[in-house]
């Protein structure tokens, strides 16, 4: 799916000759204007410190601070060194599923390879963080609660594990590039206060999926945290 | 052009059944989170965070049997088979 009308549509020409198609230079272009866009925002927001925030650094610890809270409560204390990760994923993905409400605009996450990239991150990490863990007896993890079945469960839980990642990617893909689809669907038939609803829809289903895949992102890596048993 | 519409009709179809279940799942999920919440209304964050992750895996079903739907009518494998056929056909 190639949009029809965007504002940075001229970088596809300009990406053309390093081998980007049309819909994945749209979406690089957008990532970057998205990491762009957060990095300047949080600069401005901790320029000039203040114990009573206003403004800008008052909207930003409103929500690192509500993620934080979100992450105790999910993940406990020791889920603290996750936040990082955890709090970019979670803006990066609500920032880019929302800028696809803007007209002219394209929603990075409506492509599969930046979801892919964004699920990959969750899987390595969630491996690194076992093996870091729990360093040889990791691999219980895999092996099942009894012992005479682990050459089976081994398989069970590598599919598992593997599917994971996929569970992630495609979810979140499919959401958003079906959201764009049915709204390009609706203009097409219908421009006039029809496509409406399902903008105000579209709000919804940005909020909801970054928070469902930044709560599976903390699902999983506390899950290899955790003993096996 | 049998075989585009085929690939019509499959799509929605596989669309409509893949949405029946999922509805039908998600509607108990949220019908015992909202008795849950209705008897303790103190639990009311729990239940949320939990039935937001069952929401979640459920209609990752759903959005399975979308992106196949999209596979069928934006990228399907066998177009240029089919087209060949079409286009051995008509000569």
């Amino acid at each position: 799916m190639v949009h029809p009308f965007l504002f940075l549509q001229f970088f596809r020409e300009l990406l053309h000759p390093l081998g980007f198609s049309e819909a994945s230079a749209d979406a690089v272009v957008y990532t970057w204007l998205i990491m762009i866009g957060l990095v300047l925002f949080s600069i401005v927001a901790t320029k000039r410190l203040q114990a009573v925030p206003s403004g800008a650094q008052n909207f930003m610890e409103v929500i690192v601070g509500g993620i934080e809270n979100m992450l105790v409560e999910t993940m406990g204390e020791h889920g603290r060194p996750f936040f990082p990760l955890v709090a970019t994923l979670a803006l990066f993905i609500l920032v880019s599923n929302l800028i696809g409400l803007i007209p002219g605009f394209f929603p990075p996450t409506a492509n599969i390879n930046t979801t892919a990239a964004c699920a990959v991150v969750v899987f390595i990490t969630t491996h690194i963080v076992g093996v870091k863990e729990h360093g040889a007896g990791y691999i219980k993890h895999f092996l099942g609660p009894i012992a005479w079945l682990a050459p089976m469960m081994f398989f069970i839980e590598v599919i598992g594990h593997l599917s994971r990642v996929i569970s992630l990617t495609l979810r979140l893909f499919g959401n958003m590039n079906g959201h764009e689809l049915v709204l390009i669907i609706f203009f097409g038939l219908a421009p006039f206060m029809v496509p409406l609803p399902m903008m105000l829809m579209g709000v919804l289903v940005s909020f909801i999926q970054a928070f469902v895949f930044m709560l599976l992102a903390m699902i999983y890596i506390q899950g290899s945290l955790e003993h096996a048993h | 052009m049998e075989f585009f519409t085929m690939c019509v009709l499959a799509a929605g179809i596989g669309m409509a059944l893949g949405t029946l279940g999922t509805g039908i799942g998600q509607g108990l999920a949220v019908k015992s989170a909202v008795e849950g919440v209705s008897r303790n209304p103190g639990a009311s964050g729990k239940i949320l965070t939990t039935m937001m992750i069952g929401l979640a895996m459920i209609e990752s079903l759903a959005i399975y049997a979308l992106v196949v739907c999209l596979i069928i009518l934006f990228a399907n494998p066998y177009k240029e088979v089919a087209m060949s056929a079409i286009k051995a056909v008509a000569k």
